[in-house]
Parts: structure tokens; sequence; C-alpha cells
């Protein structure tokens, strides 16, 4: 095993807030190898989105060490690929466009590229489409090929499905899975779903709030593709829940979202 | 397995379908015929007809009076007697010289005040520091009604042409400045974080980001601003002007010819709505892709 892809290592953040200092994230420690699949959960105010925009370079201010192949995060760029929670599409470009962004699509390699990844999120026969036109579903698949056309060393994504509906967003959980089944583009994934955070990673990491620590990080050892219903998913799902002190705090609904 | 997944969005997709139809099935045939009706009542006699019926109205009321003689000529010329009186303009040629001559001064004016305005207001738009520089002092002076300050302007420009596309600048550099500025700084922050994930250099952001979210802003002061030249020039060419269809309304005005007097004001509104026709089609054209209500 050689060395990790993302290193984090004693890493501090707080917050001014107008009530005082706030402590957003407590010497949080993370390696992440190459091709993971990172899920980390934890309930609202955590600091698990101060964690995945810090790795981004979005939030800076912190003590402590972030390193991605060994150089610290400078700031936000295209070696890391960013999956906000609402899709934040170009309302003026279409799909492909979108996917383009700054890249012309008029090189022959680029749009073979756009191609390619259109129709690794399924989106065939929307190319030319404008984002009012599609749903939240396609507009967030557009966003994951937009990031995926830069080809980043890690793709982050801030619950990226938490807006959706209950079906929408087992469809997207598959479609992710065969992305990463297919790129093996490591990837680091924050959500507040159980089920989510079990389905998807092979790594759960947990969270616990004021002030935001790993309170641990739990091996999901089940095979692709994972069934919600077997036994062994539930006893995963279970052992994470357990370390939930305050369950109070958590929303248990199957598919519960925000 | 995607493949199934598919075919259960395309089904659901079916459904919603089915179950939109099964709305409007459950209608009988004559509420059909009705909604139908109701369709071409709305898109063509509302949009159109139905504006239609006052002005023509009055306009038949007012041939009406004209030809019974119930009103004199010098104080309201009858309909087709200022529609002689703008066929015979036109005819000697004086129209197409006093139309082209306006519209030169408004255009002049309005393409000097609109690109400053537009330079001020990205510029206030994108920088702060410019912004604290420039912003109150354009916002005094945007308060003064730029036809207070016509006399000024004439006391320094004299009666010439100059004064004249000083007047309609000093009104068109308003709207796009200001609506240049609101539409730079209404774009969306959210956007702006997309565009340092994905490493936009400066003049990407400003290229690919900055200036199409702010057009709906430009464009809608571009067409506030030719507005306001439009009415500028007006009171510019009345203040004193040897051409112009300004001048033509005075020299009609000191002739007592009222029906010259109408003949200017209809070519001031129909090119000014012309005008308006056209920023509008712009607008549709460059706009397309926005999401907000059209009622």
């Amino acid at each position: 095993m050689g060395e990790a892809l993302l290193s984090i290592r004693q890493l501090n953040k707080r917050f001014d807030t107008a009530g005082g200092q706030v402590q957003a994230l407590e010497d949080v420690e993370l390696e992440v190898e190459e091709g993971e699949f990172i899920t980390v959960i934890g309930p609202s105010g955590c600091g698990k989105s101060t964690l995945l925009r810090i790795i981004a370079g979005l939030d800076t201010g912190y003590t402590g060490s972030v390193t991605l192949e060994g150089k610290a995060i400078g700031g936000p760029g295209i070696d890391k690929g960013f999956i906000f929670q609402e899709h934040r599409l170009f309302p003026w470009l279409t799909v492909e466009k979108n996917i383009a962004s700054d890249l012309p699509l008029g090189r022959p390699d680029i749009r073979q590229r756009v191609d390619e990844l259109i129709e690794l999120v399924k989106l065939g026969g929307f190319e030319t489409a404008y984002p009012r036109e599609l749903s939240g579903g396609m507009a967030q698949r557009v966003a994951i090929a937009r990031a995926l056309l830069r080809s980043p060393k890690v793709l982050l994504l801030d619950e990226p499905f938490g807006a959706l509906d209950a079906f929408t967003r087992a469809h997207m959980q598959t479609v992710l899975l065969d992305i990463w089944r297919r790129n093996r583009t490591t990837m680091i994934f924050v959500t507040h779903d159980i089920d989510e955070a079990v389905f998807l990673g092979n790594r759960v990491v947990i969270l616990e709030p004021r002030p935001g620590k790993i309170r641990k990080i739990v091996p999901i050892d089940l095979p692709y593709p994972r069934k919600k219903t077997t036994t062994s998913f539930q006893e995963l799902r279970l052992k994470v829940l357990n370390y939930f002190e305050k369950v109070d705090e958590l929303e248990l609904k199957d598919g519960a979202g925000i | 397995m995607s493949e199934g997944i598919e075919a259960i969005i395309k089904t659901a997709k079916g459904v919603r379908e089915a179950r939109d139809y099964s709305g409007t099935a459950s209608l009988t045939t004559h509420n059909n015929r009705r909604r139908l009706t109701s369709v071409f009542w709305k898109s063509h006699v509302y949009g159109w007809g139905a504006g239609a019926v006052i002005p023509v109205a009055v306009i038949a009321v007012w041939q009406l009076a004209g030809s019974a003689g119930w009103i004199s000529p010098e104080f309201l010329p009858a309909p087709l007697t200022i529609l002689a009186a703008l066929a015979e303009l036109a005819v000697s040629g004086e129209l197409i010289h006093h139309l082209g001559v306006s519209i030169g001064r408004a255009g002049t004016g309005f393409l000097i005040g609109g690109i400053l305005g537009l330079l001020l207001g990205a510029l206030t738009g994108l920088f702060r520091s410019a912004a604290y520089l420039l912003d109150p002092s354009v916002q005094i002076l945007r308060l003064v009604p730029h036809l207070a300050i016509a006399p000024l302007i004439i006391l320094w420009f004299g009666f010439g042409e100059i004064s004249k596309v000083v007047i309609i600048m000093s009104g068109s550099f308003f709207p796009l400045y200001i609506n240049t500025f609101l539409g730079i700084r209404g774009v969306d922050n959210k956007l702006f974080e997309v565009a340092r994930v994905l490493g936009f250099s400066p003049l990407q952001k400003l290229r690919r980001l900055i200036l199409p979210a702010a057009l709906p802003g430009i464009l809608l002061g571009l067409r506030l601003s030719m507005a306001v030249a439009w009415i500028g020039l007006v009171v510019a060419e009345l203040i004193g002007s040897q051409s112009g269809v300004g001048f033509l309304i005075n020299e009609a005005k000191q002739n007592s010819n009222t029906a010259v007097v109408f003949v200017g004001i209809i070519i001031f509104a129909v090119v000014g709505k012309l005008i308006d026709s056209l920023f509008r089609v712009i607008e549709r054209r460059f706009l397309y892709w926005r999401d907000s209500y059209q009622g």
C-alpha cells in the first residue's frame, strides 16, 4: 500500500460568529486511498460540509494539514471535482455546453469526451436541452458529467441527492456507483442518510457535532451491487446507527433528506 | 440493471402523461370545443383585437365629429385630414429627411450615452472600490431631471447639433448604467463558487459567467435608455432646431397647421414603438434560456 491519495492530519477549523468562536472541526484525521468511495455522515452542524469544502479548497483558515498526492491544497481547482446539493448549472447553456463550460466543444477530443460522459450519465437525447427543461436528477447528472470531464483526482459530493425524491435518489445512487465502477474516481460523499451512506461507501465516516469530530470509521465490506433489503446490509446499517448516541437528532425514516 | 431503471422511468413518464391525458379525456366534446375556442380567443383576439377596440372606437368618433363640423380643424383636425398631411409630407420627401435627422441625433446620443453607461456600470458592478468612488456622484446626478439641465447645455454648447446630442446622451446614460450595475450585482454567488471549482480565469469568469448572467439587466437597460433617448430628442428639437421631427412640429405650431403637429406626434409614437419592439425581439433572441414567469 503506497501513500494515501488524500491525507488529512490534525485538522481544526473555527468559525467566528456573532456569539463567539465555534469549533467546526476538531482533530480530524483521515486517509483516503485512490479509488475509495468514502461516505461521510453526521447530523446537521457536525461540520461535514465544512470538511468537504476544505478539501475542495473553497474554505480556508484552518490549522493542520490537508494534502492531495502529497501536496497541500492551494485553492479550488479542476483536480478536485465538486458536486453541490443544487445542480448549479449555467442556465444559459445547453447540457453539452454546461458539461464543456470553459473547454471548447469544437475540439474533437473534447467533443468525444463530452459525448462519452453524456452516455455515462445516461443523458443521450438531451444534449441540447436547457437546465430549465431538466428534472432535478437529470440536472445533477449533468453536474457530475461536468466535474468528470476534468478528470478530477477526487470527486467531492455535498449531499448531492438531498433535494431529490426517494425514487430518483435510489436511481442516482445506482448511476453514481456505475460511474465509480467504470471510472474508479475516488469519491467523498457527504450525506445524512444512513441508508445512502451504507449503500454507497466502502467506508463510512461518522461525524459527531459540536465540535465536529470523527466518532468512528466503519468499513462496509459488502460486495457491490448491494441490496438494501439483505440481512447483512441491515446489520451494518444498525452498526452505524449505534454510533449515534443522541438518536433523536437524526431522522431515521427511510430515505429522509435534509 | 441500468436498462431496467430507464424502463421504470419511461413507465413513470408514461403514467404521468396518461394521467394528464385522462384529465382532458373526461371532458365532453362540447367542453373541448369550448376550450379550443377559448384558446383561440386568448391567443388571437386577446392579443391583438381586444387592444384595438378602444383606439378604433375613438378614431371613428373623432372622424365623425370632424366631418360633421363639430370641432374646428385648427383645434383638432379629423383623422383623415391628418392622414392627408402625412401623405403630402411623405410624397414631398420632407418626412424622410426630418425623420432621418431625428434618428441620427437620437442614435448618436444613445450610442455615446449608452456606451458610457455600460462601461461605468460594468466598472462599478465589478469593482467595489469603483462603486464606492463613483456611484454616489452618479446617483446624485441621476436625480436631477436631465431635461432641467437642457437650458444649461444650450448655454454651454449653443443651439447646434452638439447640445442636442448632449441632452439625449445625458438621459440615456442612466438606465443603462443602473441596470448594468444591478445585472452584475445580481449574479448568483453560488455560480461564482462553481467558476472557482472549475478553475475559471478572471477573463473566463467575465465572459462565461458575469456577462451572460447580467445580460437580462443590460438588455433591459438598453431598452430603457433607447426610450429616454427618444424623449430627450423631442425636447432637444422643440427647444430650437432647423430640422428633425421636433422642428416639423414647432414650425407647424407657428403656422397653426395642427394636422402636421399630429403627424409629428404620430411619427414619434410609431417609430418609438418600432424601436422598442426591435429591442424586445433582441431580448427574446438572447434570453430564451430564462425560466421566469411569462404571464
